[in-house]
């Protein structure tokens, strides 16, 4: 059946034609941008859970000295799996998968997603991608053991034969055009559905990161994808493309990877970005300072980090040093940008610390220790002492720390639209102090166990090494964040048990999405309300604010307060989006 | 529209001057390569999308000053329940497989990706506009 889908205020209820389908048929047959980002959704925490669970085995085997918990076979296995499952199929496919799937049509005012049945199907091939990758357990030679990163010449057919190296290639392919597919839908979908009145400058940061997000996963999965074909045909046709002995050349992988590799970090990223952004200003009662800023920084980090892959490759002695170092040096000029601009939409606000803004100051701190960190290794007579060691390691697991912070910032901002319930504040409270405090117990000892000379991936070291108590310590963090976890399956199964009732806009938001029931109706809206600003919902709820007033740019990046608001007043293209008491006229 | 085009330019025009500046620099054939696909990659969309933003009339979603009643009418067709796509992601995870455990799945595979294929066309022809 095919429907055709009409503005709301002119369709009836009429449109959908045949009943929809329930339960397990509703699974499989769902073209709906809202069950898909469900299914991306609980799929991506299962995956979540299961590379936990790896993480806590590598943990215990790390924290004695001499340790024989697992061989290290095994321990090659778990660490491999691990890094797999986080990147490819818990980190981004929750964020470009889920969270964006469920959230970009509402916040634009779309029925759906441009292509609902190829996205439909990007949803089976990461789930059949998923399931190949783990089948790599039950087969006789084991799971995947090369690292993620499946360096050339470990991942030859010599070095790691067997099925399971293969079913993670193959399940990568599926993967990667998995999340091509879902990057070509988020850029029509935002390019043709939205509604009128919204504008690329009216659309919420959350929206314009997933539009870059989708671009820049246009460029860097192909390559990746294609790189795993290559790597295929090493290891079955003889292709010898990174192997030394047949003419190839191994450091081409690492090329053709990190082109994908280094982009990755901020395709996971970024959708973090513009959910932290929305969710700081709702929590600050405040509009975003410096959108136009925020638009452009991200536009720059996302162009800067695909010129930068090359500063993992600093030790290989046959990179450009000086271009990919000081190309990595100049993120942190958007990158700063927007976290003076995160601080400025806080700035003078009624800061509200409910657990999605709890989540958010969380990201802010863990990020910034990454970010310093990885400025630091961007250099390369740093690098070349740390590379790895644990500090890179630690560098990289505070980043992805913030950025799993950032998701559960919007698993609890949203969760009250997908399902009409709210979780719990105490628990969510708990899981926010037990993941940050975790966080940090885990991994900032590792900076010091890198800097000490411990080396990444290895499954044991001796008492005489002085790397034991630094490894205690970081097991003892791993345990918490294992507990923070946890509480927060317990908040997921006490809302389903016990639920409290959420009602359409619990946060006093200001975006499109609030503006529907929760969760919405099948093509989302019954009503949109007039989009005149970046905050429709909020204008329809506050008319009060509803003056229409330009702000002409003026130097000094002052703050001005007017009625307990704080308006930032624009400097060198940063305005200070529509405060209550104003609205510009964008365009 | 034009957002949108000046959007997919600006990634062509980043990665034209790295790409330049990295290949006339480093010489290196690989990332020079891909530097280029990325330039192409924003440059030919991006080039397209502002031939026709000049030619097309304002869109309802490109005027701040635009109401609802302006965008009034379809928005698109949308495709309601299929397991279409399903058989399809079924049928490419056997095809997949096929590359790791021999040929005895491939049959499986591609029997209920050519099906998947049949049915979406099967499907778009007798429901609505599309």
């Amino acid at each position: 059946m095919t429907i055709l889908a009409e503005r709301p205020e002119v369709f009836d209820e009429s449109f959908e034609h045949e009943p929809a389908p329930s339960g397990l048929l509703k699974w499989l047959t769902s073209t709906d941008h809202k069950v898909i980002g469900k299914n991306y959704t609980v799929t991506a925490v299962i995956f979540f859970l299961l590379a936990g669970a790896m993480a806590m085995l590598i943990r215990a085997q790390l924290a004695s000295p001499d340790s024989t918990f697992l061989s290290q076979h095994t321990y090659n296995e778990m660490f491999t799996m691990h890094g797999s499952l986080m990147i490819y199929l818990f980190v981004g496919p929750v964020a470009f998968g889920g969270l964006a799937n469920y959230i970009v049509p509402l916040q634009i005012g779309a029925p759906d997603m441009a292509f609902p049945r190829l996205n439909a199907l990007s949803y089976w091939l990461y789930l059949g991608g998923g399931l190949l990758m783990m089948t790599g357990f039950v087969t006789t030679g084991s799971a995947a053991d090369f690292g993620w990163v499946a360096y050339a010449p470990l991942s030859n057919s010599i070095n790691t034969p067997g099925a399971g190296p293969d079913l993670w290639i193959v399940a990568l392919i599926l993967t990667g055009f998995s999340a091509i597919f879902t990057g070509v839908n988020l850029v029509s979908t935002i390019y043709y559905l939205r509604a009128p009145g919204m504008t690329m400058f009216r659309m919420p940061i959350f929206t314009w990161n997933m539009l870059v997000t989708g671009i820049l996963i246009l460029i860097a999965f192909p390559v990746f994808t294609s790189a795993l074909v290559l790597l295929w045909c090493d290891r079955h046709l003889g292709a010898h493309i990174f192997e030394v002995q047949g003419g190839g050349v191994p450091v081409l992988w690492q090329d053709l990877f990190w082109f994908f590799g280094h982009p990755e970090v901020y395709i996971l990223a970024l959708p973090f970005f513009g959910i932290v952004t929305d969710v700081i200003a709702v929590f600050s009662r405040k509009p975003i300072f410096g959108y136009r800023g925020m638009v452009f920084a991200t536009i720059s980090i996302a162009a800067l980090s695909t010129s930068v892959w090359a500063h993992h490759m600093f030790t290989t002695g046959v990179v450009l040093l000086p271009f990919f170092s000081l190309m990595s040096y100049l993120i942190a000029v958007p990158t700063g940008i927007k976290f003076f601009n995160w601080i400025g939409t806080m700035w003078r606000g009624s800061v509200k610390f409910d657990t999605p803004m709890l989540f958010c100051i969380g990201f802010l701190a863990t990020f910034l220790i990454g970010g310093v960190t990885g400025i630091l290794l961007a250099s390369p007579p740093i690098d070349f002492a740390t590379h790895d060691t644990y500090f890179v390691v630690a560098h990289f697991h505070s980043v992805v720390m913030a950025l799993v912070m950032g998701a559960f910032a919007g698993f609890f901002y949203w969760y009250p639209k997908m399902t009409g319930r709210m979780l719990r504040e105490g628990l969510g409270k708990a899981t926010f102090w037990l993941m940050f405090i975790g966080t940090n117990v885990t991994f900032d000892p590792q900076y010091l166990l890198g800097l000490k000379g411990m080396p990444r991936r290895i499954a044991e070291y001796a008492a005489s090494d002085g790397f034991t108590t630094l490894n205690r310590i970081s097991s003892v963090g791993a345990a918490i964040l294992f507990v923070s976890v946890a509480l927060f399956v317990v908040n997921v199964v006490v809302s389903w048990l016990n639920p409290i009732p959420a009602g359409d806009n619990p946060w006093d938001a200001a975006t499109l999405e609030w503006a529907t029931t929760s969760p919405p109706p099948h093509h989302n809206f019954l009503k949109i309300p007039p989009i005149r600003s970046r905050r429709p919902v909020w204008d329809q709820n506050h008319p009060e604010d509803r003056i229409i007033e330009h702000h002409p740019p003026r130097l000094g990046g002052l703050m001005a307060s007017t009625g307990g608001s704080a308006v930032l007043l624009d400097e060198v293209g940063f305005d200070g989006g529509d405060s209550p008491g104003t609205r510009e006229r964008d365009q | 529209m034009k957002v949108e085009a000046y959007v997919l330019l600006f990634v062509g025009v980043f990665f034209g001057l790295v790409g330049l500046v990295y290949w006339l620099w480093s010489h290196e054939d690989a990332g020079g390569i891909m530097l280029l696909g990325s330039f192409l990659l924003g440059c030919v969309p991006g080039l397209y999308y502002l031939w026709w933003s000049r030619r097309m009339p304002r869109r309802a979603e490109d005027d701040p000053d635009a109401s609802l009643e302006d965008g009034a009418g379809a928005v698109g067709a949308f495709p309601g329940s299929s397991i279409w796509p399903f058989v399809l992601g079924l049928g490419a995870t056997f095809v997949a497989a096929a590359l790791v455990f021999g040929a005895w799945t491939l049959g499986v595979g591609l029997f209920l990706a050519v099906s998947a294929l049949v049915g979406v066309i099967h499907e778009s022809r007798r429901g609505g506009l599309v």
